[in-house]
């Protein structure tokens, strides 16, 4: 399946497989969770029967999602040593303390109360598995913040030294945690796990608005959904922007690589906004540019110098292709759920939210485009940090484990078929899960009239009794 | 320095594994005798009773090898491509048990398929943490900073045997663990099964420990002078008063003490490994003070764990105590 390829490549495949399904996960937990806590807070606060209803339903769907972030999560915890044991060894004294955090201060809090979220309700009460529900949010967060503090000081090294034997030793703490790419990173990455849950959550409520208009659940999921969208959107377009000036002045190349700026432009660059970037001719065939944009974007001045890929040795140059083109799918996207926002916001204004069936139809369409975003805007920053593993000091081919190609080739192809039977089949639990409309729990009977007359319509109890249909005795 | 900061860290490292062998060990344990209950209810009952605990249990071990690489990042550098083959077969192992407790739920067609992924990953998931235990014992082999040994080298008869011996005293603890946890049939049930596990433990035991002295010289050194000869002395005895306890509380109505005996053969066990590891981390060929980190790294860890795992131990203890008690197979939130 693998032949030909040589260890590090397979290495690379490997990593950037298992992680990019793991990335999915946590992209989705940790907005669902601050989400699971809104509604449970205000189900206390109000004593509204919808929140209580919500509340279960996204709770089930959470306990689905977290189990398989939890254990590709544990996977990638011990890659760094199993593929990339050099790196372990050189990086260990610096990163390995900030991933013992993680561990210490989120993974142990998330488990330690996600029981108690979805089993202890009875047990406990009320004000105490509000507590917990808080405490697996705030877990989410803090692992969150952890990671990207790690991946931010691989993308913008502080605060070391190296000692004899080529290891990194810390020398200021503070610098290494907030190294001068970890704010915005961070805040770019939780904006973004919030904006992802919001579509999903968004695309749910529309799909059940459709069938049935008058869904109290569905209408409070709708429009919260598109409150987040309205309010994270455009905070998440400022973000970025903000984030890649920050790339621009510690990862020029990267930069680079994302506007596709091969030659350098002394007299203010243009905005290449689509072009097929040609590695051989180091060039953008077909482009279609906006003169002098790129320079006013980036520098705030339309006739401000760039240095282009031409100024970079070959050597360390990233991959231009796949950076360029993740790069414009994040962008597009983000300008997408911005408009998706606004669109809203316009119906909502003319009070006619839940009843634009395009609106609703649109927003199914972009309930998974978080997940890509996601995904592009981590290949734009990963494979833009290649060919190193610590940027400009440690390169990916000298971080290697002492691996041969037939073993990581036999792990890589087990990863490949397992990952996709126990996610596949995961996904395709929580689509099921989500294509059911939530259930209120007074015998299942949804609140407002549906009765007339002391009957029940058929199809309303019809659905509550196949609402479930795991006969298990709870 | 009177406090050598690399020691301190090693026995908390330590701590950290024991503990996640007897917490991960009886839930590993309970899926091990998964296939064995004889009706639908009871499996629900099983699965149950470890449901809200498992994931934090599973935690341990992300803290055992991300602790390993904060302050031993030499020692994890060695041994996870030393131990390529049965690592990833218990990552991949874990992969299809943790979605089990989720899944199994969400279907009746497919629903012995994560049955079967829930018993399949326990049982190898337990074999391969046995396996890896015996190849670290049977030493591993370095060259300047980097493991040098073959592909397969962690495959031996003894690594085998401690695989064997490990997934058994799982299935002890889980057998045990729903003594306590569960009534009735279930209960007899799990009962009559610990009786053989905990001879099978107890033969595995003496197995492995007779053959580890031989494992390299230096092992056999150490367990016949002092101060290991101390605990070669002591040992029997001490396993003897577990056994007792163990055998004794499967007759009687104290259903917590043969779980807590189970426990101390495992405490017993893995004190035995200390002493023949000590003073290295990955034997034959590097110390603990070689392949600690730099004490910058080992300070600005040790501050977080001093707050946070007593922390940690406490509100896990809360967690424990919210769901004590026997299971109620009505309860439940699927």
């Amino acid at each position: 399946m693998f032949d030909g390829q040589t260890a590090e490549t397979l290495a690379r495949m490997q990593f950037a497989f298992t992680v990019s399904f793991h990335i999915i996960f946590p992209a989705f937990s940790i907005g669902l969770a601050s989400y699971l806590a809104v509604l449970n807070a205000q189900w206390l606060r109000t004593g509204d029967e919808t929140y209580y209803t919500l509340f279960e339903y996204w709770k089930k769907i959470f306990a689905v999602a977290f189990g398989m972030g939890v254990v590709s999560g544990i996977v990638m915890s011990y890659q760094f040593g199993t593929n990339w044991s050099v790196f372990s060894d050189k990086t260990g004294p610096v990163l390995g303390p900030l991933m013992a955090y993680e561990v210490l201060s989120a993974f142990f809090l998330e488990a330690g109360f996600l029981g108690i979220m979805l089993f202890g309700r009875a047990r406990v009460g009320d004000r105490l598995h509000m507590f917990a529900t808080a405490m697996v949010a705030f877990g989410t967060l803090m692992s969150a913040t952890w990671i990207l503090s790690v991946n931010s000081w691989m993308q913008t090294p502080a605060g070391y030294s190296i000692n004899e034997v080529g290891q990194f030793v810390p020398e200021d703490w503070w610098q290494i945690v907030f190294n001068p790419s970890f704010p915005y990173r961070l805040v770019h990455m939780v904006l973004a796990a919030f904006l992802t849950t919001a579509l999903v959550v968004g695309g749910v409520g529309a799909l059940h608005l459709l069938r049935d208009k008058t869904d109290a659940a569905a209408r409070r999921i709708f429009s919260m959904a598109m409150w987040m969208l309205v309010l994270v959107a455009p905070m998440q377009i400022f973000a970025g922007d903000m984030h890649g000036l920050n790339t621009l002045e510690h990862q020029p190349a990267k930069v680079m690589a994302m506007e596709g700026h091969y030659d350098s432009h002394p007299e203010g660059a243009p905005l290449i906004l689509f072009g097929l970037p040609n590695a051989e001719t180091k060039s953008i065939d077909y482009a279609i540019q906006i003169p002098k944009l790129s320079s006013l974007i980036l520098k705030h001045d339309l006739n401000a110098p760039l240095a282009g890929l031409d100024t970079i040795p070959d050597a360390d140059e990233p991959p231009v292709a796949i950076v360029f083109w993740s790069f414009r799918v994040m962008v597009g996207l983000g300008f997408a759920m911005a408009g998706l926002g606004l669109w809203s916001l316009w119906w909502r204004l003319r009070g006619r939210l839940h009843d634009s069936r395009w609106l609703h139809r649109a927003s199914i369409v972009m309930g998974p485009m978080g997940f890509v975003a996601v995904l592009a805007g981590w290949i734009t920053t990963e494979v833009g940090r290649q060919p190193f593993t610590v940027y400009g000091l440690l390169r990916t081919s000298d971080s290697l484990a002492p691996v041969s190609a037939p073993a990581v080739a036999a792990s890589l192809t087990a990863f490949v078929i397992v990952y996709f039977f126990i996610f596949g089949a995961g996904t395709f639990y929580i689509l099921r899960m989500m294509n059911k409309a939530p259930a209120t729990r007074n015998l299942g009977l949804r609140d407002g009239p549906v009765r007339a007359a002391g009957i029940t319509p058929a199809q309303q109890v019809d659905r509550d009794i196949t609402d479930d249909p795991t006969p298990q005795g709870n | 320095m009177l406090f050598d900061l690399s020691f301190i860290w090693a026995g908390i490292i330590a701590f950290a594994v024991l503990t996640y062998v007897v917490l991960d060990g009886f839930d590993l344990g309970v899926g091990i005798l998964f296939p064995f209950a004889t009706s639908e209810r009871d499996r629900a009952t099983m699965m149950n009773s470890i449901a809200p605990v498992w994931d934090g249990n599973e935690t341990w071990l992300v803290l055992g090898g991300g602790g390993l690489f904060a302050v031993f990042p030499l020692a994890y550098a060695v041994i996870m491509p030393a131990l390529y083959m049965p690592i990833t077969l218990m990552l991949l192992a874990l992969v299809f048990r943790g979605v089990a407790f989720e899944y199994r739920w969400r279907t009746t067609r497919w629903r012995g398929v994560w049955d079967s992924a829930f018993f399949g990953g326990s049982v190898v998931a337990a074999t391969m943490q046995g396996i890896a235990l015996g190849a670290l014992v049977q030493g591993v082999e370095i060259e300047g900073r980097a493991y040098a040994g073959g592909w397969w080298d962690w495959l031996t008869l003894f690594s085998v045997l401690t695989g064997l011996a490990v997934l058994t005293g799982y299935a002890l603890l889980g057998a045990t663990w729903l003594n306590m946890k569960t009534e009735g049939e279930l209960q007899c049930q799990m009962r009559g099964y610990a009786r053989w596990l905990g001879a099978g433990t107890l033969a595995a035991i003496g197995l492995v420990s007779l053959l580890t002295p031989f494992q390299d010289p230096e092992y056999f050194r150490r367990w016949f002078n002092l101060p290991g000869s101390l605990f070669s002395l002591l040992v029997p005895g001490l396993v003897a008063l577990c056994s007792y306890a163990l055998f004794q509380g499967l007759k009687g109505t104290r259903d917590a003490q043969p779980f807590l005996a189970a426990l101390g053969l495992f405490v017993l066990s893995f004190i035995g490994i200390g002493i023949s590891f000590y003073p290295f981390i990955v034997p034959p060929g590097l110390t603990i003070a070689e392949a600690a980190a730099p004490d910058e790294s080992l300070m600005f860890t040790l501050v977080g764990a001093a707050v946070l795992v007593p922390l940690i131990l406490g509100y896990t203890a809360y967690a424990y105590w919210v769901f004590r008690g026997k299971i109620n197979p009505e309860e439940g939130y699927h």
